[in-house]
């Protein structure tokens, strides 16, 4: 991580949203040591810190699982029942929305658009975005990824 | 390509084209510019909509194919990934141009027809389906018998002028912006005008900002250029944090050099040296996009410093932000650039006089910026005759919901929702009733369809107490429950408000529980609960006029609306829900009422066995019954059974 923090030697306090944004794209979540160090490094309190990032829905405290997996949940996907996924999912990982399943293979979270809209309803894993599944297909989808081996 | 011609093409488009003043061009200069448009060619080109909407549909798939497909048949031909024309429930668009012949669309063109098409094309055939339409082109001959793309009716009514480029040109490509005139409209502005003239120009225009405040434009640069200050910003709000609502990330995704050239052309015109792009988290592609083109734009000096030799130097910048709603709010959005939580600030003063760190800053809008170089190309009064009275140029919508079509367009301001909905979006998919159309994010309103004949223009729209938005149009079916959608609103807004007044903080939170009240059915409620169920119209009412009136920022003052017209237009719907607890679209699971078929059922006794609440009466092998006082729908019965004997309504 060394080499994010020499990108924002300034210890401005504008720097601290980008730095934690490039520090969790880097890691999957932050933790307490992260915070920390981004206190010592631009110099501002830990509460502080973690006031602006639990502040923006960006921010994960948790790990993320091997395959993450984003229902979204904006007005044109809600209306074309993207809570029968969410639904779908949480019986599925056996998990609720914002945590990771048992076998850390699995997390998943809400978002609130992708702007995926036209395509509704949207489902993400990982990079890959996924338009009008079933839940068969859903359910044959995440079934496969628990299955897979590497 | 080697770097040799790259460097080339640069000095011939910059000194050639871009300084060009009267546009009219020698025949060498006509004959290069003919190439770099791809006008004129000598090998097939294949275009491909990889935006956002192309990529959902599996964009990348086809272009894996085409690929293959092209190294199998030994075929060459160029592949250009193009943005969206904004017609996405066509995706994936593929377009394809023989040498000499106008270039063709075909529509929905998933992995598995793309041997077909390519085929047919490259043989001079046409394949039997997936044909949209094809472009006009002059000097290039027609394929016969088949439509031009601006008579089908997604596109006729438009009239595109943000969008000219849009899924035609490549965004990555700085050339194809320039040879259709890009950069021109900076080149006159630094060169011919001092700042306060460009002001003018844009006041004259009559452009108001997009981003649903309906602003003048010219007006707020002024004020900004007239504050004293040693350091001024620019600031672009990229952050689209409607729900709904995707043009902005579609301008940038199909044309980013457009809002590139408006916002050095709005730096300089408020005499700011740093411009900042806020992009909305969730747009990974916007960002990737942004960064390449604002680096092509510092490589041909269009930014930077000492632009054009005129002295001015601008740096553009992108910041992403961190998913919070209230950040699309213009002084929130400056807290959050500070390293702060987005919280708003109250106004006045105004960003203008001061905004980031203090300094006179200007926010606007995507769209707005996006119009900007249009104007200064062909003046104010071109833009002033499209439009309504004090709602001059274009719109773009997004379209999304249960219309035939999705996607988003360009058309004059002022066209009803109904031309919309019916001769663009072609009505509402499988053939259901139009229930209402939302317009304006979660805090915005929904539209019934006696009301469908009110012209999208700022004046029209507040007059009925509609704030157009962003124009994020979401176009709802009869199968939508109008209590809980005001309910999914209302639960969003209180998600999203920073907590920073507490009108808004808890005003939004006490309208969810009453909401929620409505829309559930607990297990058993105390004559209390009951009364206060009954008065919830009211309390909603009152809640929402408190609110409205004393928050601090635009989110609070707005977050009633979803309720308050709902409770307008659709006010038996709350009755039925609150007093005959039903709720007739089956939206609302908790309310729905459960019946046995007894024609179906064979009396396996499974629900039964499964129902928690002892609801379901009936001996083995005789049909069962349902007690409905008892029943809480819950559903487990009806998830039970095997012989669809239950049914619910
Ligand atoms: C809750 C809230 C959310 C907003 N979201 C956006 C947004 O996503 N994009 C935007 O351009 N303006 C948004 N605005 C409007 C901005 O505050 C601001 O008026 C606008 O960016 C100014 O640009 P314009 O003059 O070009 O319209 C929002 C306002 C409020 C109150």
């Amino acid at each position: 991580m060394d080499h994010i923090f020499e990108k924002y030697i300034l210890k401005k306090p504008e720097n601290l949203i980008p730095l934690l944004q490039e520090i969790q794209k880097e890691n999957g979540y932050l933790t307490d040591e992260i915070i920390e160090r981004v206190s010592a490094h631009l110099n501002i309190p830990t509460n502080k810190i973690y006031g602006v990032a639990t502040f923006y829905d960006q921010f994960r405290f948790k790990q993320k699982g091997k395959y993450h997996i984003q229902v979204c949940r904006g007005t044109s996907c809600y209306l074309c029942s993207s809570t029968s996924y969410l639904k779908e999912i949480e019986k599925l990982l056996k998990v609720k929305a914002g945590s990771l399943s048992r076998d850390k293979k699995f997390s998943f979270e809400t978002v609130s658009c992708m702007g995926g809209c036209s395509q509704s309803p949207v489902i993400r894993i990982n990079d890959k975005t996924y338009h009008h599944l079933s839940l068969a297909e859903l359910h044959t989808l995440i079934r496969s990824l628990r299955e897979k081996t590497e | 390509m080697p770097t040799q011609a790259i460097t080339d093409n640069r000095a011939f488009l910059v000194e050639k084209v871009i300084k060009n003043y009267s546009g009219i061009f020698d025949a060498s200069t006509t004959e290069r510019v003919a190439v770099i448009r791809r006008d004129k060619i000598s090998r097939p080109v294949i275009y491909l909509g990889t935006g956002t909407s192309g990529s959902i549909s599996g964009a990348k798939a086809t272009l894996g194919k085409i690929n293959s497909y092209l190294s199998e048949a030994r075929f060459s031909a160029d592949i250009i990934e193009v943005g969206c024309t904004g017609f996405c429930s066509a995706e994936p668009l593929l377009d394809i141009q023989l040498p000499g012949k106008t270039r063709l669309s075909f529509r929905n063109v998933t992995e598995d027809k793309v041997e077909d098409i390519l085929n047919s094309v490259f043989h001079h055939t046409l394949p039997d389906d997936h044909i949209l339409g094809q472009y006009k082109q002059d000097g290039l001959e027609e394929w016969p018998n088949i439509p031009m793309l601006e008579q089908i009716s997604w596109f006729s009514l438009q009239r595109r002028h943000i969008l000219k480029n849009a899924g035609i040109i490549s965004p990555a490509s700085i050339e194809d912006y320039i040879v259709r005139g890009g950069y021109k409209s900076l080149y006159k502005t630094v060169l011919n005008y001092p700042a306060d003239k460009i002001c003018e120009i844009i006041e004259q225009s009559e452009l108001r900002g997009r981003g649903g405040g309906g602003y003048p434009t010219g007006k707020k640069w002024k004020v900004a250029l007239d504050t004293a200050g040693d350091q001024k910003f620019m600031i672009c709000n990229a952050d689209e944090s409607d729900p709904g609502a995707f043009m902005d990330r579609a301008v940038i995704e199909s044309d980013p050099h457009r809002v590139i050239e408006g916002i050095a052309i709005a730096a300089y015109a408020i005499g700011a040296s740093q411009a900042i792009i806020y992009v909305r988290t969730d747009y990974e592609n916007s960002l990737k996009i942004l960064e390449q083109a604002i680096g092509q734009a510092k490589d041909y000096g269009m930014i930077g410093e000492d632009i054009f030799g005129s002295g001015f130097n601008l740096s553009v910048s992108i910041r992403q932000g961190a998913g919070a709603f209230v950040c699309g709010e213009e002084t929130a959005l400056l807290s959050s650039l500070e390293g702060q939580r987005g919280l708003p600030r109250s106004k006045p003063p105004f960003p203008a006089e001061k905004g980031l760190w203090e300094h006179p800053t200007v926010i606007n809008n995507v769209e707005t910026l996006a119009n900007v170089p249009g104007i200064l190309e062909n003046g104010p009064g071109w833009f002033k005759a499209v439009g309504t009275k004090y709602s001059k140029g274009t719109k773009l919508f997004s379209i999304a919901g249960k219309s035939v079509y999705t996607g988003f367009i360009e058309v004059p301001m002022g066209l009803t929702f109904s031309t919309i909905i019916s001769q663009i979006a072609g009505g509402v998919k499988d053939g259901r009733a139009l229930k209402a159309v939302q317009l304006g994010g979660p805090s915005g309103v929904c539209i019934p369809p006696a009301d469908l004949e009110t012209p999208l223009d700022y004046e029209a729209l507040s007059d009925k107490g509609v704030n157009l938005g962003l124009g994020g149009l979401i176009i709802l079916d009869d199968k939508t429950c109008m209590v809980n959608l005001a309910r999914y609103f209302i639960e969003f807004l209180q998600n999203e408000s920073c907590g920073k007044c507490i009108p808004c903080r808890e005003g939004t939170s006490k309208m969810l529980d009453i909401l929620e009240g409505i829309t559930k059915r607990p297990k058993e409620e105390s004559t209390h609960e009951t009364l206060e169920r009954f008065k919830g119209v009211v309390q909603l009412e009152n809640l929402a006029s408190v609110i409205r009136d004393t928050s601090l920022c635009g989110l609070g003052r707005n977050a009633p609306n979803p309720v308050l017209s709902s409770l307008k237009w659709f006010r038996e719907e709350f009755e039925e829900h609150i007093f005959d607890r039903k709720c007739s679209a089956g939206v609302c699971h908790d309310l729905r009422s459960f019946y046995i078929d007894v024609d179906l059922c064979n009396g396996c006794n499974i629900c039964q066995k499964k129902c928690p609440e002892n609801a379901i009466v009936g001996s083995l092998k005789m049909p069962h019954f349902i007690i409905e006082s008892k029943c809480t729908g819950c559903a487990i019965c009806f998830d039970a059974c095997k012989f669809s004997a239950i049914f619910f309504k």
